[in-house]
Parts: C-alpha cells; sequence; structure tokens
C-alpha cells in the first residue's frame, strides 16, 4: 500500500500520520506484539516448568546420594542434605563389590560393542551394495527379529548357554546381546546412500571386495559408526532382563544387576542405592551431553524407518 | 524415448564391435565374478546369521518346542501338546496381566503421543534456552531402566517420599502409592511416561521440520487462530510421525519390564503384573519353564502383528511419498 522508500522507515513513519487507515494499523501490529509477547512468555514459563519436571527426578537422586542417612528416613519435607557428605559411596565402596561390577560393566560393553558394531557393518554393507541369491527375504528375516522381547527367548537362551557350558560367566551375557538385527538396519540405510560409482572406480583399479569395504567405505561411515557404537553402549551399559538371567555370581554381576542386589540386601537404605544409581549413570549421560547430536540421530534414524 | 533407445543400441554395438572373439570368454569370466560376489556376500553376513542364527532362531524355534513339553524345574519331560496354552486359558492371572498390559498400553501410548507432540511443538517456537530444554527432556531416554525405576521407587515412596512429603505439605493426603493397586499402577505410568516422551518429541520435531512454513503463514492471512493451526494444519501433517510412534510405543509399553519389575514386582496382590513380568516369575521365580514358553509364544504373537503392521504402514507411506 505504502510505497516503500529506500530513505527509511522515520520518513515513512511521519508521512503515514496524517493518513485514516494508520492509527488501526498501529494498533493492531502493537495488539499482535502485545499477545506475541504474552505468548512467548507463557512458552518460556511452560518450558521452565517441563524442565524442572523432567530434571526433578535426577535432582532427587543426586541430593539423596549425598545426604546422611538422618535425611533420607526423616518425615520432613527437605529439598536440600543437612549436610553434604560422601557416607554413601563410603558404604556402597567399603560394603559391595561397586569398583568390580563398574569393571565388568566396562569389559562386557566393549567387547559387545567391538563384536557387534563389526558384525552388524559387514552385515550392512552385504545387504546395501552386494548381490546374493535370497537378499530380500534374509533382509526380512533378520528385521523380523528387531522387535521381540528378550522374555519370548529367555527359557531357550538359558537353557543354550546352559549347554554351551557358558552359564553364568560373561559370554552368556555377550553372545546372546551381539545378536542384534537394530545396527544393521541403520548401517544398510546408510551404506545405500553411498555412491555405486565410488565402488565401481575402485573395481576397475583391481579392488576386491574386502578392501573395497575397508578402504573406501569404511572411511565414508565414520558418522555411521560413531551413531552405531553410542547406540550399542548405551543398550548394553543400561541391559538389565538378560544379564539378570544369564549371571548368577555376585562377582560377576553388572551395575544393574548389581544395583538390584544391593536393594535386595540394604532394603531401604535409599542413601546407598542411589549413590549407586548415579554412579551407574553418569558415564552414559556424560556420553550424551558429548555427542547428544549422534544419540538423537541415531534414536530417530532407527526409528523412522 | 525411441532416441534413447536407439542411441543406447548404438552404444552397445559400438562396444561389441571390436571384440567379437572375447564375448564367450566375458561371460564365463561374468559368471565367475557373480559366484566370487556371492561368497564374499556370505562372507560379509557370515558371522552375523550365525550370531542370529544360534543365539536367535535357534532359541525361538526351541521356546516353541519348550511351550508344548511338561516342565519340571529346569528340565522338561514328555510332550503334553497344548496343554501349556489350555492352561493359559483358564488362569486368572494370565488374563489380570493381559488386561493390565492392555490398560498400561491404551493409557501410556496417547499420553506419549500427546505430550510428546506438545512438547516438539513448543521446542519448534521461538524460544530462549530452546537447546537446553530439548537436552533435558532427552535425558531420560538414555539412562538405565533400573536407575529410572529406583528413582520411581524413592520418589513414590509412601512414608518417605517425595511425592506424599509434598502432598502432605500442601495439605492433602499422601497416595498409597505401595499399598494400592490404582496407585501403583499411576505411579507406573508417570515413570514411563518420563522416560517415553523424549523419544516421542524427538520424532514429531523431526515431523514438524518437514512441514514448509509458508502453509502457516496462509493459514495465518485467513484468520486462523493458533488452535485453528495446531488442530487443520499440524496434526494432519504430522500423521506420517503419530503413525510410526503408534506402532513403536504400542511395541513398548507393551513389553515394558524394568520399570515394573523394580518398581511393584507386579504387585500389590497382581494389580501392575503385566505379560512379561508374568513370563519371567514363571520362567525363573517359581521355574515352571514350559508355561513361560507359552506366555513367551504369547508375546511373540503379538509383537508380529504390531511389527507387521508397522511395515504396511511404512511401504505405504514410501509409495505415497
Amino acid at each position: 500500500m505504502v510505497p516503500s522508500h529506500p530513505v527509511g522507515t522515520r520518513d515513512t513513519a511521519l508521512r503515514t500520520t496524517d493518513d485514516d487507515a494508520a492509527p488501526a494499523v498501529v494498533e493492531r501490529v502493537r495488539r499482535v506484539s502485545a499477545a506475541q509477547r504474552s505468548s512467548f512468555v507463557a512458552r518460556l514459563v511452560l518450558a521452565i516448568v517441563v524442565g524442572l519436571i523432567m530434571m526433578f527426578p535426577l535432582y532427587w537422586m543426586i541430593t539423596l546420594a549425598f545426604s546422611p542417612r538422618t535425611d533420607v528416613f526423616s518425615r520432613e519435607l527437605n529439598l536440600w542434605p543437612s549436610e553434604w557428605t560422601l557416607e554413601n559411596f563410603r558404604t556402597i565402596f567399603n560394603g559391595f563389590p561397586t569398583i568390580t561390577w563398574f569393571g565388568n560393566s566396562v569389559v562386557i560393553t566393549v567387547i559387545v560393542t567391538i563384536l557387534t558394531v563389526t558384525v552388524n557393518l559387514l552385515a550392512g554393507y552385504a545387504f546395501a551394495k552386494l548381490d546374493f541369491r535370497g537378499k530380500g527375504a534374509i533382509f526380512l528375516l533378520v528385521l523380523s527379529t528387531m522387535m521381540i522381547p528378550v522374555q519370548v527367548l529367555m527359557v531357550a537362551q538359558f537353557r543354550l548357554v546352559t549347554e554351551l557350558g557358558i552359564y553364568g560367566t560373561f559370554w552368556a551375557v555377550i553372545f546372546p546381546s551381539a545378536a542384534s538385527a537394530f545396527g544393521i538396519f541403520l548401517a544398510r540405510q546408510f551404506m545405500i546412500g553411498i555412491p555405486d560409482e565410488l565402488i565401481e572406480a575402485a573395481k576397475v583399479d583391481g579392488a576386491g571386495t574386502i578392501r573395497i569395504f575397508l578402504q573406501i567405505i569404511l572411511p565414508l561411515c565414520k558418522p555411521l559408526i560413531a551413531v552405531l557404537v553410542l547406540l550399542t553402549v548405551m543398550y548394553q551399559w543400561n541391559d538389565f532382563a538378560w544379564p539378570l538371567i544369564a549371571l548368577k555370581d555376585s562377582q560377576l554381576f553388572t551395575l544393574p544387576i548389581g544395583l538390584l542386589y544391593l536393594r535386595g540386601q540394604y532394603g531401604a537404605d535409599y542413601g546407598a542405592i542411589m549413590a549407586l544409581a548415579l554412579l551407574s549413570i553418569t558415564p552414559i549421560i556424560i556420553l550424551f551431553l558429548a555427542f547428544q547430536k549422534y544419540f538423537v540421530q541415531g534414536l530417530a534414524r532407527s526409528g523412522i524407518r | 524415448m525411441s532416441a534413447d533407445t536407439s542411441s543406447r543400441e548404438g552404444s552397445t554395438t559400438e562396444l561389441k564391435a571390436p571384440l567379437p572373439a572375447t564375448t564367450y570368454t566375458a561371460r564365463s569370466g561374468r559368471a565367475a565374478t557373480r559366484h566370487r560376489a556371492t561368497l564374499a556376500s556370505y562372507g560379509f553376513l557370515g558371522p552375523n546369521l550365525i550370531l542370529l542364527g544360534l543365539f536367535l532362531f535357534l532359541p525361538l524355534g526351541w521356546a516353541l518346542l519348550i511351550s508344548f513339553q511338561e516342565s519340571s524345574g529346569f528340565g522338561a519331560t514328555g510332550w503334553v501338546g497344548l496343554e501349556n496354552y489350555q492352561r493359559l486359558v483358564g488362569d486368572p492371572t494370565f488374563w489380570q496381566s493381559t488386561v493390565n498390559t492392555a490398560v498400561f498400553t491404551l493409557i501410556t501410548v496417547p499420553l506419549s503421543l500427546a505430550l510428546g507432540l506438545g512438547l516438539a511443538v513448543l521446542m519448534n517456537s521461538v524460544l530462549p534456552g530452546r537447546k537446553l530444554f530439548r537436552t533435558l527432556i532427552y535425558l531420560p531416554m538414555v539412562i538405565s531402566g533400573v536407575a529410572t525405576a529406583l528413582m520411581g521407587v524413592l520418589l513414590f515412596d509412601e512414608s518417605t517420599g517425595i511425592v506424599n512429603k509434598l502432598l502432605r505439605g500442601g495439605g492433602l493426603a499422601g497416595l498409597p502409592w505401595q499399598s494400592e493397586g490404582t496407585a501403583a499402577f499411576i505411579s507406573i505410568i508417570l515413570v514411563t511416561l518420563w522416560i517415553r516422551v523424549g523419544f516421542n518429541m524427538v520424532i514429531y520435531l523431526a515431523g514438524l521440520q518437514g512441514i514448509s512454513p509458508e502453509l502457516y503463514e496462509a493459514a495465518k492471512l485467513e484468520g486462523a487462530t493458533s488452535w485453528q493451526q495446531f488442530r487443520y494444519l499440524t496434526v494432519p501433517l504430522v500423521g506420517p510421525s503419530t503413525f510410526f510412534l503408534l506402532i513403536m510405543d504400542v511395541i513398548y509399553s507393551f513389553q515394558v519390564f524394568d520399570t515394573i519389575f523394580v518398581m511393584t514386582a507386579g504387585g500389590p496382590g497382581r494389580s501392575t503384573s503385566v505379560l512379561v513380568t508374568y513370563a519371567y516369575e514363571n520362567g525363573f521365580v517359581t521355574r515352571d519353564q514350559s508355561y513361560a514358553a507359552a506366555i513367551g509364544i504369547v508375546i511373540f504373537l503379538i509383537t508380529l502383528i504390531f511389527t507387521a503392521i508397522q511395515w504396511r504402514g511404512n511401504r505405504s507411506r514410501d509409495t505415497a511419498g
């Protein structure tokens, strides 16, 4: 309506003051911006409330982990420790094989991750770039296992690891855990995006399938490998149901099983339980904060298709 | 079209012309290459197929066999046909666990979807510290189920838990989170939502970012209110995300184990017992392993149905888009 002048807005504003429509326009703009401002404030308040609710359980875990026993059992409402103490950490380190459990979790997670990621990268490449008979059918079969919960297989898996003579050892946890399909799915999706021309060119240069995989494909798969490693580490570090069945000796427990054991021994000593819980979630939280982009992409992608 | 074909034919004859004698050897060479390619493929697939075959498909078939056997402790003796399944039909705890699973799923899935979408819209709008808020909502996704459930135990403890302390502080009565079925059920639902809302938000955020802002501009020009824009633009346009999440959330809720096992172990009574915890209880607490295997097969069949729906949906989405 008003021709735009390169001179500036002030000039235009001055000229339109005696325009009839102007006050209404200005009024509407002001009203909209007031409404926008109030909606902005409302959104911010809502976001803060949601953030507080999401953080509160973690805050409470940390608070109790550093509180003296009397606070934990008090019927008073204290949102802050009466004094900061390491008493609970002394309890779990002196009374329980906490360091061993932590080490067991690390060892099992590292082995499962190396095994799973290697095997899934190989299989993902075969499904994405190689031609062989029965490819579609095998892929469908592999995919169909993605959603099977451990409770379907646990009885037979328990007998299997017993028959194999590995029941109660780390291997009883490691092998069934490494037999997972979600990584194959991610690997295939990613590798399909690698242009065939690269592979053809390498073939012309005389490279074999293995050399192409190691020297052409893998260097292009760094983001994929990062996602696979992080997600596998997270799943394995947190895994509970199967290690609960496969392990029997408390010296070989992983942290989640150790947590349950501690609770069985200490009942309602929530301070000690929260100290161990805090210890068990810290490595994953650090990884998550450092590599949030990969975690979120991986979780969304392993979902989106 | 025809020009294209002719030019391709032309190029083929051109290529063929100087090498008529090599045709035969080239073909056999190609066959050998393909043979080698197949061998290489199975080499790449091999480790994975061995792992999946031995630790997934074998136990799956074995579980089916065990479910047709009579159990005594950890060993199985003799075939009993469908007896374990007949027992399921007449087992009130099995039915209560099934109903609990269904109710839990029917409550948590719509709530996860609604909260996920609401938060995604909020976190997609102009907001200071948006990244920080998103991180806070994602965080519960990566925390172990046991640690989360123990936090739940602590928050909802009837006498010393902070939730009841807050309720009492506000002049209300504390709720019987451990001693009464409905309250226990609610506490599990709340913890599940806390875990699950981040995943729903991630998927919805991706869906929202695919919507063209011009659509909202046009709606604003037409005078649509924020609610109308949400109801008639956002909700239909994130439909594919909703469908995907619906299935994933159903499978998650249907299989939730850690939270219930640690927080209530199915109690008080049987009020929070679900299929997966009931299967575990039979397999490794009361040691009725064949019966546990039968429950496992039921869980497997239900899972299969939802996985199949998910695939069909994906395929139709692929052809549509």
